[in-house]
């Protein structure tokens, strides 16, 4: 039984991010008996890190340094700054914080955020994952194809079936619902666009639920129908409990997806008349657009300010989570042990 | 409280796996009832069946005089422990045991007293306020069993409820099961692949397989008079002698090289030339160290020692081999010339593997479920109350 420890311990799932502290000591203190475990020395065990830390030094902490530099200046894409750019400090910063369309973006990238990821796609991936929870065969198989597909179709093709979609003259849209000459995209902007990113990201969500869901025991489902639980008291009593810490991951990570997402733009431009002018788009219009380099690079990091913050919401509540769940962990440990045995006796 | 019917019960998977063929069973108010069998067998199915998990193909479930067939598990008023117990980790022992009465709307203050009351009662007091995670094995199921009393339900289903446990809380537990149920006097059906919880710990048992009752009766019943070989063989920790054998003229049976008194039950049942099996029980053959009439004689090949007695491999003369529980009176040596003289009470014949005896004796035997209902499964007259819609 003791060579199953760490078996069964449960498998440090997602990014190291969201390992917390006391997870880490534990391990640290279960490997301290052999600190050097490949026998490579400190050197080599570097060298073989080295390649991998260049490429992220180069591709993510260089440009991310660049940006903040780049914020700093009146840089831009054409005339004497761009050959000169000059040093203006906090300017860019305090011109953003007072620019209504900076503002406007923010507010319509929360409710494209709350509407498409939140409430969108972690509620319809739910509810498939759910479904699909006790079916098999061709109906699952179809539907789990269209989701992926949705999923892993280039954003450009994506887009274009959108606007075939939903065009104002014989968009297949309005031919389904016998709507001629209804302009989705001028009418309803954001609606398009939130819909839009719930077909094309609710896959993820699926998947990963679907895997937390296999990992509720059908005993305790079992158990909470025998004591007359309808549907909806097994979800809020056994399943989410249980699958909490997926929730909030899955939560995470396609908050920060869908607000970094530039593929609205490629549907709406950012109209009609900034109706979808979500930050990335924005930022792409100011830097871009515009030209003014410098101020879009501002912007960006205010963007990244924002993303840090929503990660840190998160991983404040996963490590809550993991503080009060602790004992919850070491049970499901232990019964997976003690479940083990019994296969083991009954073999 | 109440007795459990089950009236021509079925249940085909789709994709036709027939999981159970037609089951008659009566399981009596206030009994604890084993449903024994290898795994694949049935007996999951069969319990998931009574509580509702899965739904019958056919037939009916009664429990008393409910028809419970088509309701829903949580209207059966049940209550079922599962082989992992299945406590919410996230609750403590008393929002565990409490919970089944939350989610039938009982008031806080009430289902608080009554899961501290029920923990009391199973000597649980001192640990409610803490997780499942922080309990021992026979606590978390102490847990499980407070969580299905505190309801009062009409009728307990134990899965495998001793599998969980390591060997020596399983005998603990074994003793402390059976003694609850006789305080509580409810219907209590259990599944166990092993045969000695369920001989140890049950009032009536069932032997399945292939999703059909084999046997069913008390634990002294099955163990004397296995009704079947594949019951003979399946019951008893030391696996029953069924050697071929053959009738011979003046009621005795030739035997692995030796000539044996035809057994009791069997006496006046054959005639001269049938082919039969001969069915002896390790217990119940005396060790002779010296040539012994009506004995099977043959070289010792193993010598296992159980402790207080010794199992002996006889390889007998005529190529087949026979196990014999040995006391410590005799001390054979692997080599040595040995001869086992069989109780004739306790020796069975079975032909085509059924029991050979006078019928009746047999008390509680089916061999398939051609007979249909009626035919000596069930003791009580729900048997034969109703026809079968079939």
């Amino acid at each position: 039984m003791a060579a199953t420890t760490s078996s069964a311990d449960p498998s440090p799932a997602g990014p190291q991010g969201q390992e917390t502290a006391e997870k880490g000591k534990r391990r640290q203190a279960r490997e301290e008996p052999e600190r050097d475990a490949a026998g490579l020395g400190r050197r080599r065990a570097a060298a073989f890190l080295a390649p991998a830390l260049l490429l992220v030094a180069l591709f993510l902490v260089l440009p991310a340094v660049w940006t903040l530099y780049l914020g700093a200046t009146d840089y831009r894409l054409t005339g004497i700054p761009a050959i000169d750019p000059a040093f203006v400090g906090f300017d860019n910063l305090t011109k953003a914080l007072g620019d209504d369309g900076f503002w406007r973006s923010l507010r319509l990238t929360l409710v494209f955020v709350l509407g498409s990821a939140v409430i969108g796609q972690a509620g319809l991936g739910f509810a498939l994952a759910w479904w699909m929870r006790e079916r098999t065969g061709r109906l699952r198989t179809t539907l789990e194809v269209l989701v992926m597909l949705a999923w892993i179709l280039p954003s450009s093709v994506v887009a274009f079936l959108w606007i075939a979609f939903l065009d104002r003259d014989g968009g297949t849209l309005n031919e389904l619902l016998r709507t001629p000459g209804a302009a989705w995209l001028l009418d309803h902007p954001m609606l398009s666009i939130v819909v839009y990113n719930i077909w094309r990201g609710s896959a993820f969500s699926m998947m990963l639920y679907s895997a937390a869901l296999g990992n509720v025991p059908a005993s305790h489902l079992e158990t909470a129908r025998l004591a007359g639980a309808g549907g909806l008291q097994q979800l809020r009593d056994v399943v989410f409990p249980r699958i909490r810490g997926h929730i909030l991951t899955n939560l995470l990570l396609i908050s920060l997806w869908t607000f970094n997402d530039f593929t609205p733009f490629l549907i709406t431009a950012g109209g009609p008349d900034g109706a979808t002018e979500t930050l990335p788009v924005h930022i792409y219009k100011t830097a871009l657009g515009s030209g003014e380099l410098g101020y879009g690079a501002a912007i960006s990091f205010l963007m990244l300010l924002i993303n840090l913050v929503v990660a840190v919401i998160y991983l404040r509540l996963l490590g809550q989570r993991n503080k009060s769940g602790t004992a919850g962990k070491k049970s499901r440990t232990a019964r997976r042990k003690a479940r083990g045995s019994g296969q083991k006796e009954a073999a | 409280m109440a007795d459990i019917t089950l009236n021509r019960l079925a249940k085909v998977y789709p994709g036709g796996v027939r999981a159970l063929h037609d089951l008659d069973l009566t399981v009596r108010d206030g009994e604890f009832f084993a449903l024994l069998g290898p795994s694949g067998c049935g007996k999951s199915t069969l319990l998931r069946t009574i509580a509702g998990l899965e739904a019958a193909s056919g037939g009916t479930v009664h429990i008393g005089d409910r028809d419970v067939t088509a309701l829903q598990p949580g209207e059966r008023d049940i209550a079922m422990v599962f082989q992992d117990y299945a406590l919410f980790p996230h609750m403590t022992v008393e929002e565990n045991i409490a919970y089944p009465l939350k989610v039938k709307k009982v008031g806080r203050a009430e289902r608080a007293a009554k899961a501290r009351r029920t923990a009391e009662e199973l000597g649980l007091g001192p640990l409610v306020e803490r997780r499942p995670g922080q309990l021992s094995g026979g606590q978390q199921q102490r847990a499980a069993l407070a969580r299905a009393m505190a309801c009062r339900p009409r009728v307990f289903l134990f899965d495998e409820p001793l599998s969980n446990l390591d060997a020596r809380m399983r005998l603990e537990a074994r003793t402390f099961l059976k003694k609850l149920q006789r305080e509580l006097g409810v219907t209590t059906v259990f599944v166990t692949h092993d045969q000695a919880e369920a001989l140890a710990m049950a009032d009536r048992l069932a032997v399945m397989e292939s999703g059909e009752l084999r046997q069913v009766g008390t634990p002294t019943e099955v163990f004397r008079r296995p009704a079947s070989t594949f019951v003979a063989s399946f019951i008893g920790s030391t696996p029953m002698n069924l050697v071929d054998g053959e009738v011979t003229a003046p009621g005795a049976v030739r035997v692995a090289g030796g000539e044996l008194p035809l057994p009791d039950a069997a006496a006046s049942l054959t005639e001269a030339g049938e082919k039969v099996v001969y069915g002896i029980r390790p217990e119940y053959l005396r060790w002779s160290d010296v040539p012994a009439e009506g004995a099977v004689a043959g070289t010792v090949s193993v010598v296992e020692n159980l402790g207080s007695a010794q199992l002996v491999t006889l390889e007998c003369d005529g190529g087949v081999s026979v196990q014999v529980v040995v006391s410590e009176d005799h001390e054979p040596e692997p080599g040595n010339r040995g001869w086992a003289v069989p109780r004739n009470d306790r020796a069975l014949l079975y032909r085509d593997g059924d029991l050979v005896a006078e019928h009746g004796t047999t008390d509680a035997t089916v061999s398939g479920p051609a007979e249909g209902p009626g035919n000596g499964v069930g003791d009580g007259p729900a048997d034969d109350a109703e026809p079968v819609p079939s």
